[in-house]
């Protein structure tokens, strides 16, 4: 079934406590060299087909209701199916 | 006057929310969030709590309830809307209030007495205080930080929307110690800290969050 991605993320200049929180875990647990985490979610979507009105229809659920626009950044983009 | 207080699933406070509303000399009227009916009500109060489990971000999916329809179809018409904690949250994510609610800053939940100044009187629901009234009432919440962009925390402090403010300390992060903010017809509140644990002497910190809920009635007879 093909399956379409919304990546949402919050907007860079939106503070993200859950990405601070953990990099600062990273140097404790050994890791270093990351300078920036962002934490964000991933839907994934499974539609019968993909059509110009099925994803249209994805970008408005991913814009009224999978993100909130005021605080959230979202990509929607169609997942190749593996080989 | 009669005062609906919805209940969602996940919904803590709506009980102490509709004894608040008796408290304060007005009828408690208990709303299901899944009806498309506000019976009748002069005003609603969105309480706190954690509907839907706060999945996908607080208040995001209770803003789709049927019941909101008629919520928001209202408070665009001046019903008197008060969103307390997570009802704030439903507040914004509905669009009715600006800005955005997001995870502490200090990713705690946070439960403690609050001190707070009410600096617009003018609303539906804060008539009952004076300008500038130092009062404490509980905080508990876990997603509080209140946050906008640039141009809407200016427009709301250029607007005096800004319905309160904490006091000594900053709970959560949010930007200008903001607590709770109005629209701009003053017909729509909500805040993070919670009046409707306040309201007797018996219980909680004291009685200073009552004036949420005699402030209508002052309102109207004012």
């Amino acid at each position: 079934m093909p399956r379409v991605v919304v990546d949402v993320m919050p907007k860079p200049e939106i503070l993200d406590p859950q990405g601070k929180a953990v990099l600062g875990a990273l140097p404790r647990l050994g890791f270093t060299g990351v300078t920036e985490v962002r934490q964000g979610k991933r839907f994934e979507l499974e539609i019968p087909e993909i059509t110009d009105d099925a994803l249209a229809q994805i970008e408005k659920l991913a814009e009224t209701f999978l993100a909130n626009t005021v605080i959230e950044n979202y990509v929607v983009r169609v997942e190749e199916p593996a080989k | 006057m009669k005062i609906g207080v919805i209940t969602f699933p996940g919904t803590l406070d709506d009980v102490d929310a509709q004894r608040a509303v008796r408290v304060g000399g007005n009828e408690a009227v208990a709303l299901w969030h899944g009806d498309h009916d506000l019976q009748g009500v002069d005003a609603v109060i969105l309480p706190g709590g954690f509907s839907y489990g706060d999945y996908l971000r607080c208040g995001a999916i209770s803003r789709f309830a049927p019941i909101m329809t008629e919520v928001i179809e209202g408070a665009q018409k001046g019903l008197p809307v008060l969103g307390i904690c997570n009802g704030f949250q439903m507040l914004v994510e509905s669009h009715l209030l600006p800005g955005g609610l997001l995870r502490n800053d200090h990713l705690k939940f946070i439960c403690r007495d609050q001190k707070l100044r009410i600096e617009n009187t003018s609303t539906a629901w804060t008539s009952a205080f004076t300008k500038d009234q130092e009062i404490v009432v509980p905080l508990k919440n876990g997603e509080g930080q209140y946050v906008a962009d640039a141009d809407t925390i200016k427009r709301l402090e250029d607007e005096g929307r800004v319905v309160a403010r904490y006091l000594d300390v900053n709970p959560n992060g949010s930007v200008n110690d903001i607590a709770g903010i109005t629209n701009e017809a003053g017909n729509v509140v909500g805040l993070m800290p919670h009046p409707e644990h306040a309201v007797e002497t018996l219980t909680g910190s004291g009685t200073d969050g009552l004036g949420f809920f005699t402030s209508l009635v002052e309102k109207t007879f004012a």
